[in-house]
């Protein structure tokens, strides 16, 4: 165990036998996210590096608290990318924090092998629970079923379940091609469009629809991203600056000072109806809006189209900015919990109030 | 063992009939015979009862009732699991899922089918093919084996490297929890809130929650599909051909690999036109739009060369693309035609240690004076290596057991597991100690307990206590023992 791994173990146990909470940390770029952080400070920036890459094994290893800029570097020499293309919201970002926010970019809704969220190319981890013990879950394989996938589930965790040590991720080439279309369209012709493009075998692998203009990024060999533009039509632009602007919400859009709710829908969802202009991502299945009105009414709306609303920014997270669980799955929630941080003291509160 | 409480009396047996149907629930040895194992045969145990609910109600009553009388559940899908996660316990109840077979909606626009867990992996592709669309993981043996099955143990297939596992096409489960509570996991909308407790359901062996309803994404069909059949003078070369496909930056279809041993095994029975000369053969498959298609065909035959094919073949028509993959597809029933018994082993190892794997595996093959033919899902690192031997011989067992063990310990130290796509179930229990620290293993349990609190749902599978973790093991299958032995496999 290196000095780092054994100082942050010992922390965490000493923390445990006080019951005394901890908030841990990586690049912060995330503390807006979630409820709100509280706890002594528990920096994840000693446990640092990349472990471990094989380009043609298409998988890293690296430790929670490496900066996803110094990963990403890593793999754009070697051709590769994380597919999930995660936003880093501000300098810093780490791979720990990447996993344990759970947040994918545009690229997740992406036709072929790239479609994905974090949890989907999570391979393995390691990861010290609330005892202080050092657990190991799934491997550096594509193909693992021995144990119940402990590693996945810690996508999106906000390490509640425990320190995120290392983890190792199935990285992917980057597309030979890219290219980028714009089309005028509203709202309901857009949603309707991006489902029936998906349907139809094309190399879509971002859309945003805002201000009444769809923009899609195509990604793939040279051939399937000129047949699709050929098929989809539309005014191409040079897209790079504008996805990573997506990415990072950077476009003028994300600058409103309502508090900025995420909804997530199924596909075929139409518009959200709330009075204010929405930023769609994902065919269809991403809303972003700003709104003031009260929770229950964003929350309402959202699941009467089958999907559910989180309170991205801003706003009053004492609340809550997560959508409640059903009771069944709130009683799984707390028992794992107990199971793996029986004390509480690991980001108390930062999911659910309730733990 | 003491029989548990709920069996003495009528009362349970009585209360579990007034909650199923009239030829819900099997209680005759004689009719009990055919759920005694699943597709591994070796392990053989009869149940109290067997349940055949036809309605979600009537699962959850089922459950409830178990639960009430802490009586063990195992859930059954259609029994082609191959490594015993069906076995029935001695004190249990069998629950079949195999009557809730009902295809409850294919969406074409939202590209999702919504279907009970009954339902046969090939039937979704089926109902979805009018659309121009399917469901992606095709485990070889799709015919037979339910969605339901495939939920359990995270099931693969010849395409998982581009397409993704089970996990990867599940968007929804409903289900019930030990206690018979209807529960939800993941969701039509991404980023289900709470932690992702998907992934775990996925794989769990049907210890976690009883699963009711599976919604899955279907993706477009592919207009068209080729594979380039390459041979190699030793497969250290294959191997390395193998990475450097994927150095290149080819994501294919499909990534197969037969060596020496299996191309003679398969060839004379399926005739798939494999190179009796070479020393490993690979098949490497490319799929999508036609221009797509000739393109990535094109970069794949270049990096095989160089890589040093000595001979390359591009299926000319979908008739020849089918007889490639029959051979790789039948390397199972070529097996149990060429010796008495064989093992089967599922490790996965890095992709690049291939070659060394091999050349282990042929020292090992030595050693205990046995064959060895190898097949796998060379893209993914997922071995197959078949051990021939005589199930009629003690000594011939006992080596193969040896070889088997060795094998999985390899995989384990070579940076893999002992398990990439068969389930851990009652086969690979004690293997679990090689691949996992006590704390972790205390974990799994730990989990176990979150879910099932009572540890009713399907108990003693896939986790081993500390007590246990001294054997060794593997999956040992003669024709005579293995169910569904004509089913084309992995």
């Amino acid at each position: 165990m290196s000095p780092a791994l054994a100082q942050a173990v010992e922390c965490i146990r000493d923390a445990a036998a006080e019951r005394r909470p901890l908030c841990i940390r990586g690049g912060g770029t995330k503390d807006f996210y979630g409820n709100a952080p509280r706890g002594a400070l528990l920096a994840t920036g000693s446990l640092c590096g990349i472990v471990e890459h094989q380009p043609s094994e298409l998988v890293l290893t690296a430790l929670g608290g490496t900066p996803l800029e110094d990963i990403e570097a890593t793999l754009l020499e070697h051709g590769q990318m994380l597919a999930f293309e995660p936003p880093h919201f501000g300098p810093g970002a780490t791979l720990g924090g990447c996993v344990a926010a759970g947040l994918a970019g545009p690229r997740r809704a992406s036709s072929g092998p790239s479609h994905g969220g974090v949890r989907d190319f999570v391979l393995g981890a390691r990861l010290v629970d609330g005892s202080g013990r050092l657990l190991r879950f799934g491997g550096t394989v594509m193909k693992n079923v021995a144990g119940y996938d402990v590693s996945r589930a810690l996508a999106g965790s906000l390490g509640i379940l425990g320190l995120i040590v290392e983890v190792s991720l199935k990285v992917l080439p980057r597309p030979a091609v890219e290219a980028s279309l714009r089309l005028e369209m509203d709202l309901e012709a857009a949603l309707d469009r991006l489902q029936r493009w998906a349907g139809r075998a094309l190399p879509i692998s971002a859309s945003a629809w805002v201000g009444g203009c769809l923009n899609l990024r195509l990604s793939g060999s040279s051939s399937a991203v000129a047949e699709g533009m050929a098929e989809i039509g539309g005014e191409g632009f040079a897209g790079e600056s504008f996805w990573s602007d997506v990415r990072e919400q950077r476009l003028p859009f994300f600058s409103g000072q309502a508090p900025l709710w995420r909804v997530a829908l199924p596909a075929r969802a139409p518009g959200l109806d709330l009075g204010r202009e929405e930023f769609i991502e994902w065919n269809g299945m991403l809303r972003w809006i700003h709104s003031d009105r009260p929770p229950e009414v964003v929350r309402a709306r959202a699941e009467a189209l089958g999907g559910h609303a989180t309170l991205f920014r801003g706003g009053d997270r004492s609340c809550g900015v997560f959508h409640p669980l059903q009771p069944a799955l709130l009683d799984i929630h707390r028992r794992l919990k107990a199971e793996f941080d029986p004390a509480g003291i690991l980001n108390p509160g930062r999911l659910y109030a309730e733990f | 063992m003491n029989s548990l409480p709920a069996w003495s009396g009528g009362e349970f047996l009585e209360g579990l009939r007034a909650r199923l149907p009239d030829d819900g629930l099997l209680v005759d040895p004689e009719q009990l015979r055919p759920y005694e194992s699943d597709g591994l045969t070796l392990y053989r145990q009869l149940p109290r009862a067997v349940t055949l609910p036809a309605t979600v109600t009537e699962v959850a009553a089922v459950l409830d009732w178990c639960h009430r009388h802490d009586v063990p559940v195992v859930p059954r899908g259609a029994g082609t699991g191959l490594s015993g996660g069906a076995l029935p316990h001695a004190e249990g109840v069998v629950l079949s899922l195999a009557r809730l077979d009902r295809i409850i909606e294919v969406d074409p626009l939202a590209r999702t089918a919504t279907v009970q867990p009954g339902v046969r992996n090939l039937s979704i592709s089926e109902a979805a093919r009018s659309h121009g669309l399917y469901y992606a993981p095709d485990p070889s043996s799709q015919v037979a084996c339910s969605i339901g099955g495939n939920v359990a143990e995270n099931s693969g297939g010849v395409h998982c490297l581009k397409y993704g596992l089970t996990l990867h096409n599940v968007l929804r489960l409903r289900g019930l929890t030990v206690a018979g509570e209807p529960v939800e996991f993941g969701g039509l909308a991404p980023d289900a809130p709470g932690l992702d407790l998907l992934p775990l359901v996925v794989g769990s062996e049907g210890m976690l929650a009883v699963v009711t309803e599976v919604t899955v994404r279907l993706v477009p069909v592919p207009h068209l599909a080729r594979c380039i059949m390459a041979s190699f003078a030793s497969v250290e070369t294959a191997g390395d051909a193998v990475a450097a496909v994927v150095a290149a930056g080819i994501i294919p279809a499909g990534l197969e690999m037969l060596d020496r041993a299996a191309i003679q095994l398969v060839e004379p029975f399926a005739r798939a036109g494999y190179d009796l000369q070479a020393e490993a053969v690979l098949l490497c498959e490319s799929d999508g739009t036609e221009a797509e298609v000739v393109e990535e065909i094109g970069r794949m035959s270049e990096v095989l060369t160089a890589a040093g094919a000595i001979r390359l073949q591009v299926s000319a028509d979908e008739a020849e693309r089918l007889r490639f993959w029959a051979g790789r597809k039948n390397a199972f029933p070529a097996a149990g035609r060429a010796a008495p018994a064989y093992y089967c082993m599922d490790g996965t190892i890095p992709r690049r240690h291939l070659g060394r794997m091999l050349r282990a595996i042929q020292a090992m093959e030595r050693r205990h004076g046995l064959r060895c033919p190898n097949v796998f899902h060379a893209g993914d690192g997922n071995l197959h290596p078949l051990i021939l031997f005589d199930d009629g011989d003690p000594d011939s067992v006992a080596r193969a057991e040896a070889f088997g063990a060795e094998i999985l310990a390899e995989s384990v130290r070579l940076g893999g597991t002992i398990t990439g796509e068969h389930g851990v179930g009652v086969e690979k229990i004690d293997q679990m100690c090689q691949q996992f620290d006590d704390d972790t293993r205390e974990a799994f349990f730990a989990v176990k307990r979150a879910f099932d609190p009572a540890g009713t749902l399907n108990p003693g599978k896939a986790i081993p206590t500390l007590h246990r973790c001294a054997e060794l093991g593997g999956m040992r299958v003669t024709g005579e023992r293995q169910a569904f032995a004509e089913l084309p496999r992995f």
